[in-house]
């Protein structure tokens, strides 16, 4: 894990692991529309409570304002944004230009994603772009840093980009014994820290811990355990048809037995004991909180957990 | 071999509109093959123009043939006998072939609207079901992935896959799609060869695609 040179980070996000602090991290969706006032109303609620906000881009492939926007509203309102980029809607050519546009605007941390497909969107009938994977747009960044030269081989002009570089894993996924070699490429390629997808069983999560630990990737990378609060029960149901998730039976009964009105509060219940639960797991470097339609839980959910206040650098 | 299907009939007698003397021109290699344009649905599609055309009062003379490949200039010439006075032809054979037959028909300024919807390369995996297995990437890496096509056969043709999306064999896309990484990564071990797995593969080069611009091949030792 370098960036470049020793004593100098690439961001505060990295600072902070560096220095062994058990970091947390959240998310915002950005509105479907030009006005970023929202937006900006809840980065400035949430910024004290994680050291870094990921803002989504085009999640779930539903045109939204953009990551590398939302990040510069984040920057403006005094937060720490990770940028997040798909490979599902831009080429090579566009994403170098972006990365060196939002580089300039400030941005520092990037997580490069595949992308979900545009058939669950909102534009199904769009053209596909997958130009780069993931895994090579991981590469391409990490070029653009410790080689200072874009995917061509030319050089940047003005020297490297110093970006610290992230990548997402889903320990759910199949096939489950190839996830943590999958997980192995992507350090290779250059991820510095992963967020997982959402943890609700945190036995098959902890299997996969131990699979990351036999090849030796918990020192090569920051591991984030990624958490979702449950509104409700519908919404639990709701999140193991998604692709990629998993549910267990018994975290569904204990939700269905709840009264309706007191599920929210469950919800939140599971999720802290499910950050208590993976913070213990060795190599789990911080949390990684997705509270996507319900962010303003988030202080709630951060101070239960015992993560407040943030380390302040 | 490339698979097509037939265009709806509405469609066809959209794009016909009030021409009256009609060329169906059907191909007998890939579309014979998988039912959609050979000769066989040469005749039905002619029969079906006939029968509609005498319930809306309307004249129409239907001429029929089918060439033996519509993709080459030597066999479309066959066409020419049927030429006269037909306003428009419609083309049973895959893109190609409509293309290949409306550079040869524009001297008698015919018309020639496609009659199939061209599909993919594909092959058959059971009688009636073709599937798709080759995008014509222009440069083949089929002997790294246990000779399964992440190109095609993954939704989003990654070269590290799979996705997170990849859940019980199956693409996030939908439960009839077998994730192709799950695919290659069965096929590789039971080849004994998940090395090929192990480091990651670097980014394509798409200008050997459809995305350099239309291609070309030529072979020297073949040129008259």
């Amino acid at each position: 894990m370098n960036c470049g040179s020793e004593k100098n980070y690439c961001s505060r996000l990295e600072r902070l692991l560096r220095e062994g602090q058990f970091v947390v991290t959240t998310e915002i969706g950005p509105p479907k529309g030009a006005s970023a006032h929202e937006m900006r109303e809840l980065v400035h609620e949430l910024k004290d409570y994680a050291d870094a906000m990921n803002i989504t881009d085009n999640q779930t492939a539903v045109v939204r304002l953009s990551s590398i926007a939302g990040a510069v509203h984040v920057l403006n309102e005094g937060g720490e944004p990770v940028m997040q980029m798909t490979c599902r809607d831009r080429n090579r050519i566009a994403m170098q230009s972006d990365i060196l546009g939002a580089y300039s605007l400030g941005v520092r941390n990037i997580l490069c994603l595949s992308g979900d497909h545009q058939k669950f969107g909102n534009h199904p009938t769009s053209k596909n772009v997958y130009d780069l994977d993931s895994v090579q747009l991981i590469d391409m960044v990490r070029r653009m840093r410790d080689e200072g030269k874009f995917l061509c081989g030319e050089p940047l002009e003005g020297g490297p980009i110093r970006m610290f570089i992230g990548a997402a894993e889903n320990p759910f996924a199949d096939p489950f014994e190839y996830r943590a070699l999958r997980l192995q490429k992507k350090v290779k390629a250059g991820a510095q820290f992963i967020q997982t997808q959402a943890i609700f069983d945190v036995e098959k999560f902890e299997r996969w811990m131990g699979m990351v630990r036999d090849l030796g990737l918990h020192e090569k990378v920051a591991i984030l355990a990624g958490v979702v609060p449950a509104k409700s029960f519908g919404a639990l149901r709701y999140m193991k048809e998604v692709p990629g998730m998993a549910v267990p039976d018994d975290l569904q009964a204990r939700m269905k037995g709840v009264p309706k009105g007191k599920q929210a509060e469950e919800g939140i219940k599971i999720c802290v004991e499910t950050i208590q639960r993976v913070r213990q797991i060795p190599g789990v470097r911080g949390v990684h909180v997705m509270a996507i339609m319900w962010e303003r839980k988030v202080p709630e959910i951060v101070t239960q957990a015992g993560l407040y206040p943030r380390p302040k650098i | 071999m490339i698979v097509a299907e037939r265009k709806p009939l509405p469609e066809i007698l959209g794009m016909l509109g009030q021409a009256s003397r009609v060329l169906v021109a059907g191909c007998s290699e890939c579309v014979a093959v998988c039912h959609a344009g050979g000769e066989r649905e040469v005749r039905v599609l002619a029969s079906a123009l006939r029968i509609n055309a005498s319930k809306s009062g309307r004249i129409l003379t239907v001429k029929t043939l089918t060439v033996q490949r519509q993709c080459d200039p030597e066999f479309v010439e066959t066409v020419a006998p049927y030429l006269d006075g037909v306003e428009v032809a419609i083309s049973m054979a895959c893109g190609v072939g409509v293309q290949f037959l409306a550079e040869r028909l524009k001297e008698k300024k015919i018309w020639v609207i496609p009659g199939v919807n061209t599909k993919f390369g594909g092959g058959a995996v059971a009688p009636g079901i073709w599937e798709e297995r080759c995008g014509f990437c222009g440069d083949c890496i089929l002997w790294k992935t246990g000779g399964i096509c992440p190109v095609i056969r993954c939704s989003k043709s990654l070269l590290n896959g799979p996705c997170g999306g990849s859940q019980g064999g199956k693409c996030e896309v939908s439960e009839d799609i077998p994730c192709a990484w799950q695919l290659i990564y069965d096929r590789l071990k039971e080849l004994g060869r998940l090395d090929l797995m192990l480091e990651p593969e670097p980014a394509k080069d798409w200008s050997l695609a459809r995305d350099g611009g239309p291609r070309k091949v030529v072979r020297e030792d073949l040129t008259a």
